[in-house]
């Protein structure tokens, strides 16, 4: 009954911690507090419906065309939109301000595009719903595919992010954007990268998620709400906190709901956030702003 | 140089405001009535633009078509089509007042259409009555309604309350209970919101006396993702009957998840949304044998006609709930105008409580404001949400119990 109610939660946490991802790189690295993540993500879901009910493309092949749509679609919006807005700031504060009024309406362009196809309906599909067996708990193999996935992208970046050149940049326009000019890093080019892979990040989540959840046009904020949750928990900008916390909030909300009551599932959710942000102000994995 | 001097601006200026004001005076005095003018605000972004988008815009849309195609309302001054004045509330109740106000005072329509929901309908009921536009609320459950209409006494409650629903879902399970069909055990699962805590608020107590015994009975919050961890539980605990007051989204994923661990109850009831097409899309052949709120006559031919017109309107057959109710309601205002001959809305309000109207769901006469003929349980029968409970009717379908067992999930 435990492990059973462990695996269900590290399940359900893959896909906290697969939404999460991108936003912590989008935020960490670009600096940009991006409101409209969510709905990057609920476009992603309306790619991989359309790809799978007009073109009989199953999800995972979809992945190959909406993630690298979700790339190409992020770097856009940062050259266009937000590279201007990066330049002009004078400091952090004064961007995430100007980053998070450009992308509230962002928010509104992409949500306002999918109800004029999509209407307001509730889209699904049935995709991979086919029970599996693991130790002797019974899962549901998307959601199961969406945990896989969360810790290969996971690991993977996180690999590339330290072991790599470019994840060396990265990094350290995450860390200190004022002093990585110093030594030759193009501060725009890295964090226009940054976003953009975030953008990737939402969309591979967007696809997956919509394999086993019911979503709207309208749905999006819920998935920022979410994201930003887990990103602050695990610190901001950071892959491995971001997975991490994930789990963490996954494991919680199943535990409680199996032996305390459904109910309190969101409370417990706030509770342990409150809790690490109080032990860890900058999140579990997070240093501390000068 | 500009040819632009102050004067002529000026005088540009006065002569627009001039225009503008005859415009608006004109209108108000309805001595050039060209048409009927229609307003409402309604959901078309925000939290609320999926349901609104399933049960409400559609129909707007729809009799605004039937009602021109067929000329248009019929006044003592003649035939005038309908003239739609239309906002996005985006669903927030304090949008929905502020539009319902500016198309009472600046747009001057002659008959305001209500928004979608429980809560909107609620909230802006004070304003529908401040302005004395009646408000025919074809999408608010609420048992409050005996009530509000003695405050608000221009509003007309459409969808009954939880208790309505609740009631009759405890004496269909009485009835197959005693007839041997499911054991005494009940698991309900509940969304912590308006509509699910009504209804587990009056099923709890009306379960418990008619002698079921409650194994679950627990809530969930708004927006929860994963319900392994319920059903995984609820299957263990032995009852034949599983209900949950569930908003659509939880709907659909409770029904995935009871396929995917292969949960069986005898009798599966879910809330919002199951009577939603897009569920037997979600469902595929599992959702034979479901049973949700709500239900359709299946034998009447005018609701099979409003069904046909709905589906070459949008593309898509319209919720077997409120969507019917909802074009009733509009029928009901329609009729009362015609009856009256005239946009005097007093006059039409006193109609509609007391007339009795031809509507897609038969012949309706409203008690008290309310319209208190209604289907509360329905069960997915060979692709139609069959109604299996009425308030008033006796001569309903019967329900299949136990469901037929969940295929293999593809």
């Amino acid at each position: 009954m435990l492990l059973s109610a462990i695996l269900t939660g590290l399940v359900l946490g893959g896909t906290y911690a697969l939404i999460a991802m991108g936003l912590t790189l989008q935020y960490g690295v670009a600096r940009i507090m991006n409101l409209a993540y969510g709905d990057l993500i609920i476009a992603a879901s309306f790619g991989a419906y359309v790809l799978f009910t007009a073109l009989g493309l199953n999800p995972l092949l979809g992945l190959l065309v909406v993630v690298p749509g979700g790339f190409v679609l992020s770097y856009v919006i940062y050259g266009v939109v937000l590279q201007p807005l990066a330049r002009r700031s004078r400091d952090r504060a004064s961007l995430e301000v100007d980053s998070i009024l450009a992308t509230f309406g962002l928010l509104f362009v992409i949500q306002g595009i999918a109800l004029v196809i999509f209407g307001a309906g509730f889209m699904s599909y049935s995709y991979l719903a086919v029970p599996i067996d693991i130790f002797g708990t019974t899962l549901a193999t998307n959601r199961v595919l969406a945990f896989g996935l969360a810790v290969v992208i996971g690991a993977g970046l996180w690999l590339a992010l330290t072991r790599t050149r470019w994840g060396t940049a990265i990094r350290a326009v995450a860390v200190s954007p004022a002093s990585a000019p110093l030594v030759g890093i193009d501060v725009d080019r890295v964090a226009r990268f940054a976003f953009a892979l975030g953008g990737a990040l939402a969309a591979a989540g967007g696809v997956v998620i919509s394999m086993f959840l019911t979503f709207t046009a309208t749905a999006g904020v819920v998935y920022t709400m979410k994201a930003l949750i887990v990103v602050i928990m695990g610190g901001v900008g950071n892959l491995m906190g971001a997975l991490l916390a994930g789990l963490i909030l996954g494991v919680v909300e199943t535990l409680v709901a199996t032996y305390v009551d459904p109910g309190l599932t969101l409370a417990a959710t706030y509770a342990i956030f409150l809790l690490v942000l109080i032990v860890r102000p900058a999140g579990l994995f997070g240093r501390m702003a000068r | 140089m500009s040819v632009l001097n102050r004067r002529t601006v000026l005088q540009g200026v006065g002569l627009a405001a001039l225009t503008a004001a005859a415009g608006t005076s004109f209108r108000a005095f309805g001595q050039d009535r060209t048409a009927l003018r229609i307003g409402y605000a309604i959901s078309k972004t925000g939290v609320n633009a999926a349901g609104a988008g399933i049960t409400t815009i559609p129909n707007y849309l729809l009799w605004v078509k039937d009602v021109n195609d067929a000329g248009g309302v019929a006044l003592k001054s003649g035939k005038f089509p309908i003239e739609v004045v239309e906002y996005d509330d985006r669903s927030a109740a304090e949008e929905t007042v502020r539009a319902i106000e500016r198309l009472a005072t600046q747009d001057n329509v002659d008959f305001i259409l209500p928004t979608w929901g429980t809560g909107p309908n609620l909230a802006s009921g004070p304003t529908f009555d401040k302005f004395g536009y009646p408000q025919l609320a074809a999408t608010a459950v609420t048992d409050m309604a005996p009530e509000l209409v003695t405050r608000w006494t221009k509003s007309f409650w459409m969808l009954g309350g939880g208790h309505d629903y609740a009631a009759a879902l405890v004496a269909l399970l009485v009835k197959q209970r005693d007839a041997g069909a499911i054991n005494n055990k009940v698991a309900i699962a509940s969304v912590a919101d308006g509509f699910g805590i009504d209804l587990s608020k009056a099923a709890t107590p009306a379960f418990t006396e008619a002698g079921f015994e409650l194994v679950y009975d627990k809530s969930y919050p708004l927006g929860t993702a994963d319900f392994a961890p319920i059903i995984n539980e609820v299957a263990g605990l032995g009852a034949d009957t599983f209900a949950a007051f569930s908003y659509p989204g939880d709907t659909f994923a409770l029904t995935q998840q009871s396929i995917v661990a292969n949960f069986n109850p005898k009798v599966f009831y879910l809330g919002v949304g199951t009577a939603f097409p897009v569920f037997t899309q979600i469902a595929g052949p599992n959702a034979n044998g479901v049973m949700g709120i709500g239900g359709i006559d299946p034998d009447s031919t005018a609701l099979a006609d409003y069904f046909a017109r709905h589906k070459s309107l949008t593309g898509e057959d319209p919720d077997s709930w409120a969507s019917a109710v909802t074009y009733a309601s509009l029928q009901i205002l329609q009729q009362a105008i015609e009856k009256v001959g005239d946009v005097d809305r007093d006059a039409v309000a006193a109609e509609i409580a007391s007339g009795e109207f031809d509507t897609i769901i038969g012949k309706v006469k409203l008690v008290d404001n309310q319209l208190r003929a209604l289907w509360t349980v329905g069960q997915w029968q060979d692709g139609k949400f069959v109604g299996l409970m009425h308030t008033e009717r006796t001569d309903t379908r019967q329900p299949v119990v136990p469901k037929p067992a969940w295929t293999a999930a593809q």
